[in-house]
């Protein structure tokens, strides 16, 4: 018997939009306020387990064609990688810097390194949970 | 408030300890879930809580809360998060192979008998 | 590239490693050819890391520039830097020996990334400054071997995984609980920080006894000391003899090195009583655990045995709070390192050869075999510490500092337990080696092809460290004084 996930189905299309939005802006919001990378990660991998229990995982797996096991080497390099940035500088690693720039749309905003190095971490905690739901998911 | 706090963090030990002594595994990994738990909790409230205003510059405050044990318990749930969720994966897959999540089906003989 | 940062190398380059292996988990020889370098440049890091200590003292490393005591700090001090050259130098013949051994399967799912990953916490754990961050490597360090105890996933391994991760997150959740004591007492958790301010104080301190005792607890499951060691037969027993040779070499090492750590420098408020319940412990664990290696019939679980005994001998060693006591530590620690790896691998080939892990099932290998024989007989002998084999120096200075220190009961209990760790493990070489053959024609035996020169590298190496103990004893002994002397520590890190 199919089951009836008309309902699931159809909130799961507009709420998977606002969690990713939301995510986004917790990522963006962990300089200075609470959120940053790890809450970031959790709720977009959150997104994504709604749409997974929605709809199925092959279906999700087509939209989404990415092997989480490299995205979480490549988060981990990224990662890693800012922290190894600060050997041009010949200052201790892991420094941080930040800077004010005027972007185009979004006027005077305030960059810091600390942003490429929680990118590599919300690529991990992404890349992390939807592993670890995909292998227990996948075995039936 | 720190003596409820203590109290609370005795109360999930306990918890974890009675859920780590059964023989069902998800009750087991619960148990170590929550014995982590209690002990994250007894670091916050043993660096005493909110002692004073955030920890944040341009705040103008005589006294500020002591931030370090609130980074290092973020650590520490992040990495029990870490462990309990491969510990939930190996203990799936110990179910996979034994058929029971009963730890008596692990039983067997050594290693390299 | 300036060199202020190079402290943090020996943990960067197995990180980088295992992270790039990620990226090409399929491609097998890239994964060796990229292992072997890393090991190599590792190697030569760590070695450079050793004599820049040797002549210009402790290196220490403010990460993110936050000054101790507010920010995590790597302090490169000369025991620090000695054993992380000696898990580099080792782990690279562990890793010829796995290019052999391990079997295509576990090669594909990720078995050397998280090689390197170990690599990662247990230098970390070295060389960190701070003790939470100490709590972070141990966690680096236990989650990869997490993994590669139960890579592989038969039924053995799963049992003994899930009875390991269930003994380690508890003893996590106590190392916690044991942090945050000590942070509400000292208001600090910097080593140095610590040390001066437990250092300073004139009159005993109940709770810091009994944080030190929790620490004990802690350090102590992770190190295999008695009464904690029961989950370390099985476990180490249950994953292939590459695994274990790496996890015989370096975990219960990384719990030594802590208590060695910590009740050098901080917890020497109340010596009396700590350091007496430590030898107490150091001495049953050595009679216990070779009273296991004795009873037991299965070659791998003699061996794991005799793991748990050579704890003993080390935490004796910290125990008596000397000098001669720390550089015999300090050495037995190295020697038993290399000649542990050793073991696991010759003892590894042996099972594979004689198709059998039961010594009354074997017998006569030393016939096809004669390499593999002798190879295990200078082994065992440097192990129980016949001049000029690396064992012998380790030991001499150990019965030293307990004769200094007046521990006359527990130098004889080393000694006694020495000749009985000879015992247990000659039994292997006789029965094993020698014996009535049981299996005729030598095409019953599997080959050994690849898996005999790994170990003869490290039992080089241990005859080298033998031979050239008198070139290594300044550095154990500029560590030893290190320990000693808490103020060149505090001195080094504080810079006040």
């Amino acid at each position: 018997m199919r089951p009836n996930d008309v309902v699931v189905q159809t909130a799961t299309k507009v709420l998977v939009f606002i969690i990713l939005v939301f995510s986004v802006f917790m990522f963006f919001n962990g300089h200075h306020n609470p959120g940053g990378g790890f809450i970031g990660g959790l709720m977009t991998s959150s997104a994504v387990v709604l749409l997974m229990l929605a709809f199925d995982l092959d279906t999700v797996k087509r939209i989404l064609p990415i092997d989480y096991k490299i995205l979480i080497a490549v988060g981990l390099l990224i990662a890693v990688l800012t922290a190894v940035g600060s050997f041009l500088f010949g200052v201790p690693f892991l420094s941080h810097t930040f800077g004010y720039f005027t972007l185009p749309i979004l006027g005077e905003v305030e960059l810091a390194t600390a942003l490429l190095f929680d990118l590599g971490v919300y690529l991990v905690v992404v890349a992390v949970t939807l592993t670890i739901i995909q292998t227990i998911g996948e075995d039936r | 408030m720190e003596i409820v706090m203590s109290i609370v963090a005795g109360v999930l030990f306990m918890a974890g300890t009675y859920l780590v002594l059964s023989k069902n595994m998800i009750r087991i990994i619960v148990g170590t879930s929550v014995i982590s738990h209690g002990a994250h909790l007894l670091l916050l409230t043993m660096a005493g809580l909110k002692t004073g205003a955030p920890p944040l510059l341009g705040l103008e405050a005589s006294n500020y809360t002591d931030p370090l044990p609130q980074a290092l318990i973020l650590t520490a749930i992040v990495i029990s998060f870490g462990v309990t969720s491969f510990f939930l994966v190996l203990g799936y897959r110990a179910y996979k192979v034994t058929g029971t999540d009963d730890t008596d089906g692990l039983r067997g003989p050594d290693a390299h008998d | 590239m300036h060199m202020i940062n190079i402290l943090i190398a020996p943990i960067l380059i197995p990180l980088l490693t295992g992270t790039i292996l990620l990226l090409i988990p399929k491609k097998i020889t890239a994964q060796r050819t990229i292992s072997i370098i890393a090991g190599i440049v590792l190697i030569a890091v760590n070695i450079f890391l050793v004599l820049d200590v040797y002549q210009n003292g402790i290196r220490t490393l403010e990460l993110g520039g936050w000054t101790p005591p507010f920010g995590i700090v790597l302090v490169g001090d000369m025991l620090a830097l000695l054993l992380v050259t000696t898990t580099s130098v080792l782990s690279l013949p562990v890793l010829l020996y796995s290019f052999r051994s391990i079997g295509r399967e576990r090669e594909k799912f990720y078995y050397y990334s998280f090689y390197y990953f170990l690599i990662t916490g247990v230098s970390g754990a070295f060389i960190t400054g701070d003790i939470f961050n100490l709590f972070v490597f141990f966690e680096v360090m236990l989650i990869a071997s997490y993994i590669l105890i139960v890579h592989g996933g038969t039924k053995v391994q799963l049992r003994e995984s899930f009875k390991y991760v269930l003994v380690n997150v508890i003893s996590s959740a106590l190392f916690v609980g044991a942090v945050a004591y000590l942070y509400a007492v000292t208001g600090t958790l910097n080593m140095a920080h610590l040390s001066e301010r437990i250092g300073s104080l004139d009159e005993t301190v109940p709770i810091l006894t009994v944080i030190a005792v929790m620490f004990l607890i802690v350090f102590g499951l992770k190190g295999a000391l008695f009464p904690l060691y029961f989950w370390l037969p099985g476990s180490y027993a249950a994953p292939p003899p590459a695994i274990a040779a790496i996890f015989g070499a370096l975990l219960t090492k990384v719990g030594i090195y802590s208590l060695f750590r910590t009740y050098s420098l901080i917890f020497v408020n109340d010596t009396a009583f700590t350091h007496t319940l430590l030898g107490i412990l150091a001495g049953i664990t050595m009679i216990a655990g070779v009273i296991g290696a004795i009873a037991h019939q299965d070659v791998f679980k003699i061996l794991v045995y005799n793991v748990i005994v050579a704890v003993g001998y080390v935490l004796f060693g910290v125990s008596v709070l000397n000098d001669s006591g720390f550089n015999g530590a300090i050495f037995y620690l190295i020697h038993d390192m290399i000649i542990k790896a050793a073991l696991f691998l010759l003892v590894g080939t042996l099972v594979f050869v004689a198709g059998t892990s039961k010594l009354k099932k074997m017998g006569g290998i030393i016939k096809y075999y004669p390499a593999l024989g002798w190879m295990f007989f200078v082994a065992v002998m440097s192990l129980v510490g016949v001049p000029p084999l690396s064992g012998f120096i380790g030991k001499l200075l150990l019965i030293q500092g307990g004769a200094n220190a007046g521990d006359y009961w527990l130098v004889a209990t080393m000694m006694i337990s020495s000749l009985l760790v000879l015992y247990s493990m000659i039994r292997i070489f006789l029965n094993g080696f020698f014996g009535k053959p049981t299996l005729e024609r030598p095409d019953q035996f599997s080959t050994a092809k690849g898996l005999l020169w790994p170990s003869a590298l490290l039992i080089a190496l241990s005859v080298l460290v033998g031979l050239g103990a008198e070139l290594l004893y300044p550095l154990v002994d500029i560590a030893a004084t290190t320990l000693l002397q808490p103020e060149i520590y505090i001195e080094a890190v504080l810079k006040e």
